[in-house]
């Protein structure tokens, strides 16, 4: 069958020309069967922003709510526990908040747009447990010296009021700030934040 | 080959959808209309979503009927919190089967089992009818439970049975709508109304549509290249071939 | 570059025959070199399966089998899911277009005798696919738990019913409860989805290991395997299948995936022959559709359901056709008795039955969309038909056409007038 005057140029480029446009073709069918298994619109929509009133968290005490399914706190601390922030840096793995575990505009002393309101998602980076408040400073089972903030029940990750990680636990990094901002003095809008950004 | 055009042109009865009952306006509508749908988006969260929900539809999809997500909150948002929420109804099942006699029907995709053309016949169709428990009755859906909700708009329209002889000397019944008394609009204006809300029914029954045939057209012309290339590279190598 | 592929080629080789397998099926197995229009259609039925396994894999991760979630499940992949509507359609056109390119494909055999000696296994393992394709499309059907969905499966499995004694039984077993419900759909959901798919996977590998054995045949019915070169012993009609037939087969592609991108994109209700409008209404089981009617592909049989008249007050003589009528391809084989195996050289009996059979088929399959007065009624005055639907009766003359082209072949193929077979294939 194997005629010698055959163009083989020809041949080659034709093989080439078609497996080119077969190949944009598989890519261009396997895009959308990638793409479909992305969050969809319900996803998205449980996962939007999530608008809190938090005018009634009073000093010294805190709520949890839902977003993305996972706990967010909000923490509204008094100027005790403020004041002790600034003095326990050195027991901490990472008082001057290297790793990105907050947006820029929390990224201060207080890891917080508003001083005394602490937003965290209540995640241990350790192994995902949602650690437990110990919010007063000695509380029971903690030892004398505890200043206050969250023990993780799992493998006793501490963390302070600010939710920065304490040495010598399994957690490597803070908890995570998700982005947020308020919309009045009342109302507070987790998901996105003041620069606009989207988690 | 011969019996491929045979077995075309036996395929074709099977092309033309079969249409029994009552004759049906067509519906003047446009998906391409972006007014219109926006209008029709109004209407329908206003006088539909009361009672029908459209469970399938996210209020967010009204972007790509090209509202913004502070207009949808402003103007259609009022059954929900978020944008991102399904067309709910707040109305609770039970109570409404007991009011209706039956639970009024999800909307999201009324359009594609009925039809955009019985929409608008349906919703220009309701008529006086003091035998049934609501006082209406309609010609393109007979002893229908629901109310007619917009006979403000449309006035109250009755049915004129005419009895009249054919040429063939059988007796015919001519059904006519006629407007008793009129509403806030106009038959004219109404019927724009209408369409608008049925322009909307439409696209909400699967608002990827026009998507798709955008789509479509690409892929087509992908494909015709490919064929080119697919068949300049066949007879190449069937030139070897005697 | 060159050196070591051949050298991962040859470590590859030396455990799993990959070159061996290329060569046997492909490079080196030679198929007729005049195949024409209708031998695009076993390629196709590939590519479609294919397309139905992939994108039926993608709908079950957001599908749910419950018939409370089901159909709104549905809307949830036209909607939510990224791209779900385009996989959606492909899946629904791709069922209808399985039956199109089978159909035509079963033809093919019909014309140029592909079921004769010595491919009567081919044959039947191919009549396997088509019955278990069936039953995919059948239980597919549910899934998407609108009305059609939900009447359809309903009188399919009451079919059953009127199987004298354990008819019932049956019926309840399928189901699995007193009617159609969450339960049958559960069972339906886990045929669709695994056991008929590997059926049809094992069905088609041994359809395709046994036409590689005995070579296919061609549209002048001669066996290409009789004439070889005498040096090479390769079949002096044969060219091998790569690259002739792959380059012709990624045209034949070519055409078909835009007459499926047209339907997929501007038509996928294909004038509801393809999604039926009712189907857009969540199944009701209080409330039966005014007309129902099975998928277009399942109609001519259905057709003979309804025109075989009951027996004793049973409908189990209509169960029997209709089923029959599926299985009567299985016996072609053996009761075609021509000497030739194309068309092309039959006479004109078998061409006259042929062509009856194939109307007789088109119109019970068009009659079984429409309901059975579609064509009105004979006038009261006239003798015997006085009265009677002419849609039945039609279907009635049809079905007995449909099962003469069977009965009747082993005579009018064998006293037919053939024309001699020439020993080469022609164009």
């Amino acid at each position: 069958m194997a005629n010698q005057e055959v163009d083989q140029s020809k041949r080659r480029f034709l093989i080439a020309a078609t497996t080119a446009v077969g190949g944009v073709a598989t890519v261009a069918v396997a895009t959308p069967f990638v793409m479909s298994m992305l969050p969809s619109e319900r996803a998205k929509a449980a996962g939007a922003p999530v608008e809190v009133d938090i005018g009634k968290v009073e000093p010294g005490s805190m709520i949890t709510v839902e977003w993305r399914g996972k706990p967010v706190w909000i923490i509204n601390r008094t100027q005790e526990m403020l004041d002790q922030l600034s003095k326990i840096e050195d027991k901490l793995s990472d008082p001057k908040l290297e790793v990105p575990q907050q947006p820029d505009y929390a990224k201060n002393a207080t890891r917080s747009l508003k001083p005394n309101l602490m937003v965290l998602v209540g995640i241990c980076t350790h192994l995902g447990c949602s650690p437990s408040s110990k919010l007063k400073a000695g509380e029971e089972g903690m030892g004398s010296d505890w200043p206050g903030g969250f023990f993780c029940p799992c493998h006793g990750s501490k963390f302070d009021l600010a939710g920065r990680v304490f040495k010598g636990s399994p957690a490597p990094i803070n908890l995570q700030v998700p982005p947020h901002k308020y919309l009045s003095d009342t109302r507070l809008l987790i998901g996105v934040g003041e620069d606009g950004k989207e988690a | 080959m011969k019996k491929l055009i045979l077995i075309l042109s036996m395929l074709l009865p099977l092309a033309a959808t079969a249409n029994e009952g009552m004759a049906l306006d067509k519906a003047p509508i446009n998906a391409a209309n972006q007014a219109s749908l926006q209008r029709g988006a109004k209407y329908f969260v206003n006088y539909c979503l009361n009672c029908h929900s459209a469970s399938s539809m996210r209020y967010n999809r009204l972007r790509d009927i090209g509202l913004t997500d502070d207009q949808i909150k402003a103007n259609l948002l009022f059954a929900a919190e978020k944008v991102g929420e399904p067309m709910s109804v707040a109305m609770n099942k039970k109570e409404a089967k007991a009011w209706f006699g039956a639970t009024p029907p999800d909307l999201s995709v009324i359009a594609r089992s009925r039809g955009a053309d019985w929409l608008y016949t349906y919703l220009r169709g309701f008529y006086r009818d003091d035998t049934r428990p609501t006082g209406w009755n309609n010609v393109a859906f007979d002893k229908v439970g629901m109310p007619h909700v917009l006979w403000q708009l449309q006035g109250e329209q009755h049915l004129k049975v005419e009895e009249t002889t054919d040429a063939h000397g059988n007796k015919v019944e001519s059904h006519t709508l006629v407007l008793a008394k009129p509403g806030k609009l106009s038959p004219g204006e109404y019927d724009i109304m209408v369409a608008d809300l049925v322009n909307y029914l439409t696209f909400m029954a699967e608002p990827a549509k026009l998507q798709r045939m955008q789509l479509g057209l690409i892929v087509l012309l992908f494909l015709a290249i490919f064929f080119v290339i697919a068949r300049a590279l066949k007879q190449e190598y069937w030139k070897d071939v005697h | 570059m060159q050196k070591y592929l051949t050298c991962a080629l040859n470590w590859v080789d030396e455990r799993f025959p990959l070159t061996a397998n290329w060569k046997a099926h492909l490079s080196e197995y030679y198929a007729p070199k005049n195949f024409n229009f209708w031998y695009y259609f076993g390629s196709l039925a590939i590519l479609v399966l294919v397309i139905q396994i992939v994108s039926g894999i993608f709908l079950t991760m957001n599908y749910k089998p419950d018939a409370d979630l089901a159909f709104a499940s549905v809307e949830y992949i036209m909607r939510d899911v990224s791209w779900g509507w385009l996989i959606r359609y492909m899946h629904s056109t791709g069922a209808s277009m399985f039956f199109v390119v089978v159909y035509l494909h079963m033809f093919r055999g019909l014309l140029y005798g592909s079921y004769r000696n010595p491919r009567e296994l081919i044959w039947l393992f191919g009549v396997g696919i088509f019955l278990a394709l069936m039953g995919e499309a059948f239980f597919g059907y549910l899934l998407p738990w609108g009305q059609m969905s939900y009447w359809g499966a309903q009188v399919i499995i009451n079919l059953f019913t009127s199987i004298p004694f354990i008819g019932p039984d049956i019926s309840l077993w399928l189901r699995g409860d007193y009617m159609v419900s969450d339960a049958t759909l559960n069972r339906f959901f886990a045929f669709h989805v695994i056991a008929l798919p590997l059926v049809l996977l094992g069905l088609i590998a041994a359809h395709i290991i046994a036409l590689h054995e005995v070579g296919s045949n061609n549209p002048d019915g001669i066996e290409i395997k009789k004439l070889k070169d005498p040096v090479t012993h390769i079949p002096l009609d044969g060219i091998p299948f790569h690259p002739y037939y792959t380059v012709k087969d990624i045209m034949g592609v070519a055409v078909f995936l835009m007459v499926f991108s047209v339907i997929v994109f501007f038509t996928p209700e294909m004038g509801g022959y393809f999604l039926e409008a009712n189907n857009f209404i969540p199944a009701d089981p209080l409330k039966t559709p005014p007309h129902i009617a099975p998928v277009w592909y399942f109609t001519p049989y259905y057709s003979i359901l309804r025109a075989v008249p009951p027996l004793f007050n049973s409908q189990f003589p209509g169960v029997v056709a209709m089923g029959l009528s599926v299985v009567a391809f299985a016996f072609l084989p053996w009761l075609d008795r021509s000497p030739v195996k194309s068309i092309r050289y039959r006479g004109s009996k078998y061409k006259a039955w042929l062509t009856a059979f194939v109307i007789s088929f088109l119109i019970l399959g068009y009659l079984g969309t429409e309901p059975s007065n579609v064509w009105g009624q004979f006038d009261a005055g006239m003798p015997v038909l006085g009265g009677a639907d002419r849609a039945t009766v039609a279907a009635r003359v049809l079905t007995v056409v449909y099962f003469l082209f069977f009965v009747l072949m082993p005579w009018y193929t064998k006293n037919d007038k053939t024309k001699p077979v020439p020993e080469r294939v022609t164009g």
